[in-house]
């Protein structure tokens, strides 16, 4: 293991996120902000209590998940692309490191960014609503291992795409779409039947009816289903970037 | 002496079919300079590419250092040093932070003292500050230097390294490359500028089309090129070269009004142009007119260019 190749490629990334910490940390922060004006307030005030939640803690987890998702993903995406696209990967190619290093430094560095982001909108989110969280412990570890999985996901996407437009794509027209309609302003309950079985074919759904559980005590799906859930997508990353390694998939000509 | 980079039989053959290199084989000793030395999509950057890590070969085998490239890769690039072609280069990192990072790919603790000598021997010190993108098109390529020296590799590529800059940085650049030959550092550089490769190369190997032509001491290449041609032109053509001037080993021209002499300017007899003028006179041949030619290692180059291509033609 060559640590302090990981441990550059750790601290160049955290820096380039500090280069621009007010950009990073505000955007999410106006519009967590936004979001608990709009449905905490405006119309959060017509909503009656979830069981027992009121609407604007009851979208907190929700809000948290989809920022950390989002900002996973482009970060990391990010972190990796840029130097494709600017040429500089030739030195990560030329230094005595091998791809594990290589995605443990980048991915390490883009989930520390969204875990930094998570915790910024959850003290955000205290200042708004009234927050009591049940279970800490499986809060953290939900929050750890969703900024991990999803950087995952970036990277990989990082090394697959071929312009700024492939980069895009699949955050905007896969992601976004399965965390809005993963639960993350409604519970599944609140649907129609057809489209509560629907919503149990989006992986999000699990993700987020867990980490609402470790706030409340409340889930749309079994505890055991959000924690495989997660594990089965942590495991398909991990399993696509191995394979990525063994076949030099779009890394060497 | 002992070889530092072994290439035995290496082949790229890309993606679409495109065969770069075609089993180049080449030896490059310890503390040497190597000038390879070809026309543009040679193969010299592939090759590069292929020792560094960059692309994967085809086929065949490199060792740096007696290390494979692809097996023991981590022995094999730890000792090495990569200056690239293009210019790539993090536009908002500073100059100071950039080179600190590639020092740490390569796994070595920082080291202040050795980033400060390196800097201002590359003349980036007073920039160490800067954005690279604030620099000029010069210092970048400085930069990118630094970079391949902060690991501080045993053996250096340079990749056109000299390619659109300017005479200053020239000339940096080369008291750099002699700095690193006196420390032992083996050091190979692609170039298509002749003069480059006269200048401080000790072997010149020509590549073209994925195959190495010639790999010779450049002295020997300078020695060819002292060798000159006598042309004489006949004021009237003759049908033979006389028999009294037959140890000349002269060529007549197809037409019969002009003979060609070959000689050594750095040769140990001379260059007996005066005994052959005096021989030509007593022959009974008129002369209307001399010229001298010299082939350089451009003429050497291109012809071997040329004789490569009517080969494969």
């Amino acid at each position: 293991m060559n640590l302090r190749a990981i441990q550059a490629i750790y601290v160049y990334e955290m820096k380039r996120f500090l280069r621009t910490l007010m950009e990073s940390l505000l955007s999410p922060v106006i519009s967590t902000s936004l979001y608990f004006v709009v449905f905490g307030s405006a119309i959060g005030s017509r909503i009656d209590q979830i069981e027992g939640v009121s609407y604007g803690s009851f979208i907190v987890p929700g809000l948290i998940m989809l920022t950390i998702i989002t900002q996973g993903i482009s970060n990391a995406s990010f972190g990796i692309y840029f130097p494709k696209f600017i040429g500089t990967i030739y030195e990560l190619h030329s230094a005595p490191i091998n791809f594990l290093e290589i995605v443990i430094g980048y991915v390490g560095a883009a989930a520390t960014k969204s875990l930094m982001i998570g915790v910024v909108i959850l003290v955000t989110a205290g200042f708004f609503v009234d927050l009591e969280i049940m279970h800490p412990g499986p809060m953290l570890a939900f929050l750890v291992l969703t900024c991990l999985s999803f950087s995952l996901f970036g990277f990989i996407i990082g090394i697959w795409a071929e312009n700024f437009q492939q980069l895009q794509i699949i955050p905007l027209l896969v992601i976004t779409p399965l965390v809005f309609l993963g639960g993350s302003f409604y519970s599944i309950s609140m649907l129609p039947p057809i489209w509560q079985t629907v919503s149990y074919f989006n992986p999000v759904v699990y993700l987020i009816s867990g980490f609402r559980w470790s706030f409340f005590g409340l889930a749309d799906v079994p505890l055991g289903l959000s924690l495989l859930a997660i594990a089965a997508f942590t495991g398909l990353c991990l399993t696509i970037i191995w394979l990525i390694f063994k076949t030099g998939y779009r890394i060497k000509s | 002496m002992k070889p530092m980079v072994e290439v035995e039989n290496l082949r790229k053959i890309y993606g679409d079919g495109f065969e770069a290199l075609k089993g180049t084989s080449l030896t490059i000793e310890e503390g040497e300079i190597l000038a390879l030395l070809g026309p543009n999509g040679a193969g010299k950057t592939t090759l590069i590419s292929a020792l560094c890590g960059i692309t994967t070969p085809s086929g065949g085998h490199a060792l740096i250092g007696g290390h494979d490239v692809v097996r023991e890769y981590r022995a094999a690039r730890s000792i090495v040093g990569l200056v690239p072609q293009e210019i790539a280069l993090e536009p908002f990192e500073k100059v100071i932070n950039t080179v600190r990072f590639s020092r740490g790919l390569f796994g070595k603790a920082p080291d202040a003292a050795l980033t400060e000598r390196i800097l201002r021997q590359l003349s980036l010190w007073d920039k160490r500050n800067s954005r690279t993108r604030e620099l000029s098109g010069g210092m970048k390529r400085r930069v990118l230097i630094a970079k391949a020296l902060i690991h501080e590799p045993r053996v250096l590529f340079l990749d056109e390294p000299t390619a659109g800059v300017d005479v200053e940085l020239r000339r940096d650049m080369w008291e750099v490359v002699r700095g690193l030959k006196a420390q032992g550092v083996t050091i190979i550089l692609t170039t298509h500028y002749i003069e480059e490769a006269e200048a401080i190369a000790d072997r010149v190997a020509v590549i073209n089309k994925g195959e190495i032509l010639l790999v010779e001491d450049k002295t020997a290449l300078m020695r060819r090129m002292g060798r000159k041609t006598l042309r004489i032109d006949l004021a009237a053509p003759i049908d033979a070269v006389p028999a009294a001037l037959a140890d000349y080993n002269l060529e007549l021209a197809p037409d019969g009004d002009a003979l060609s002499y070959h000689y050594d300017t750095r040769g140990q007899d001379g260059t007996g142009i005066t005994r052959l003028l005096q021989a030509l006179a007593e022959a009974g041949l008129t002369l209307s007119d001399l010229h001298t030619t010299q082939s350089s290692l451009e003429e050497i180059f291109v012809g071997l260019v040329r004789d490569q291509e009517e080969e494969t033609a």
